[in-house]
């Protein structure tokens, strides 16, 4: 059974032939494999380092501005109305101070403050515990802070759900094709399947194509800014820097990006933006 | 072997049964699949500029992995321009740059896909184009 130095010499060299050989043989089997493609920069997209959102409440007065952020974005991303408040699918919403900052409640505070709504959305947070769960990196964080979600490796598991402590995810209970009506509907959009999680992507698709956020564009002027945490002199650090603004829930230390401006108009004038 | 001949002719019976459908479609051609690119939205662009994003063949056999390079690359890290081996920058968008020329789904993409019974799962999220039906 043994071999001598020769011909094991012989049998090393006719392998590493043979294994060369093979590489080239395998390169012509992938004929279909792309050689000249490549991507081009977007030179039309907005972009920033981390992207935030400040909620001035005092420019929202009427029930009607808050409506109008909710259908514009809505009808921008084809989210279903299943008419049932309980599987309701939402990306932007309302709810009350209560619900908005627990625990910041007390009952001497201003009546208008007590009982006003509260423009809600995805908290696109720095420690996003939604993203965290995720067993399938579905949901991920962008390098420009946005919290995404990639439907096409949803299993509709409700992790998110179960971990965002704000409420920002909604589940598919039933097909949303079927609760979105054909003239709403927007054909440069996709909708959602069955079975899976949905929520605020900070329109990434109209960042891409230079626009800003669809709430943003509806939003009574300076209702709702948009802009980058990390540019010093962006809209957003301008009004954070003067202007007394708070966080939903920080104590559970997930950094939310979207900041708020609580109170009546006379206590929360932001100085004008030179 | 007891009634070997019973279970023999047996055998052939059933050997015969099971190998029918071959027999019966041998020398007939089944009609290969002809995806439509007559669309009235290709018919409209000059003759030159009448090309997909990538050769014919390599879109033949290789679309699907082009599309999912495209679902990653945009859903996830945000390049959203393709730049084809020509040269020449597409949008990375099934619903809004394939089909702007392909519009008819039922002719276009139904058809290899029933022939060759799969069933990409595409069209339950993102809104396929509208066709007269027919």
């Amino acid at each position: 059974m043994s071999i001598n130095r020769r011909e094991f010499l012989k049998i090393a060299g006719i392998s590493t032939i043979a294994g060369i050989g093979s590489v080239g043989l395998f390169d012509r089997l992938r004929k279909n494999a792309l050689e000249a493609s490549d991507y081009s920069p977007n030179l039309d997209a907005l972009t920033a380092k981390r992207w935030a959102m400040v909620v001035d409440m005092s420019k929202f007065t009427t029930p009607e501005d808050y409506q109008k952020c909710i259908n514009a974005c809505h009808r921008t991303h084809n989210v279903p109305n299943f008419g049932n408040p309980k599987d309701e699918i939402k990306w932007i919403w309302t709810d009350t101070y209560e619900h908005t900052f627990p625990g910041q409640e007390h009952e001497y505070m201003p009546e208008d403050i007590k009982h006003r709504n509260f423009m809600l959305l995805c908290n696109h947070c720095q420690n996003p515990a939604c993203v965290r769960v995720c067993p399938t990196k579905a949901t991920f964080k962008r390098k420009d802070g946005i919290v995404m979600q990639d439907m096409h490796r949803c299993i509709g598991c409700r992790f998110c759900m179960a971990a965002c402590p704000f409420g920002a995810r909604s589940f598919n209970y039933r097909n949303p094709r079927e609760f979105i009506k054909e003239e709403d509907i927007n054909k440069e959009y996709p909708t959602r399947m069955i079975g899976v999680v949905e929520k605020c992507t900070f329109c990434t698709e109209r960042l891409a194509v230079g626009k800003m956020p669809a709430c943003v564009e509806e939003a009574p002027k300076g209702g709702l800014v948009f802009g980058d945490l990390d540019e010093p002199n962006s809209e957003v650090r301008k009004i954070l820097s003067t202007t007394y603004t708070i966080r939903r829930k920080p104590d559970l230390g997930t950094e939310p990006s979207v900041f708020y401006v609580v109170g009546s108009s006379e206590f929360s004038i932001v100085p004008e933006i030179q | 072997m007891y009634d070997g001949g019973k279970i023999i002719i047996g055998l052939i019976i059933f050997l015969a049964l099971l190998t029918f459908p071959f027999y019966y479609n041998i020398g007939k051609v089944n009609a290969k699949p002809e995806p439509k690119i007559d669309t009235p939205e290709i018919q409209k662009l000059p003759v030159g500029e009448r090309k997909c994003v990538e050769s014919k063949e390599f879109m033949r056999g290789g679309h699907m992995q082009l599309l999912n390079e495209w679902r990653d690359s945009v859903v996830r890290d945000d390049k959203r321009i393709y730049v084809n081996s020509q040269g020449k920058k597409h949008n990375m968008s099934l619903q809004n740059e394939c089909i702007r020329c392909h519009s008819n789904k039922k002719d276009f993409c139904d058809k290899c896909h029933n022939y060759m019974a799969v069933k990409p799962y595409c069209w339950t999220c993102h809104i396929e184009p509208k066709e007269k039906k027919s």
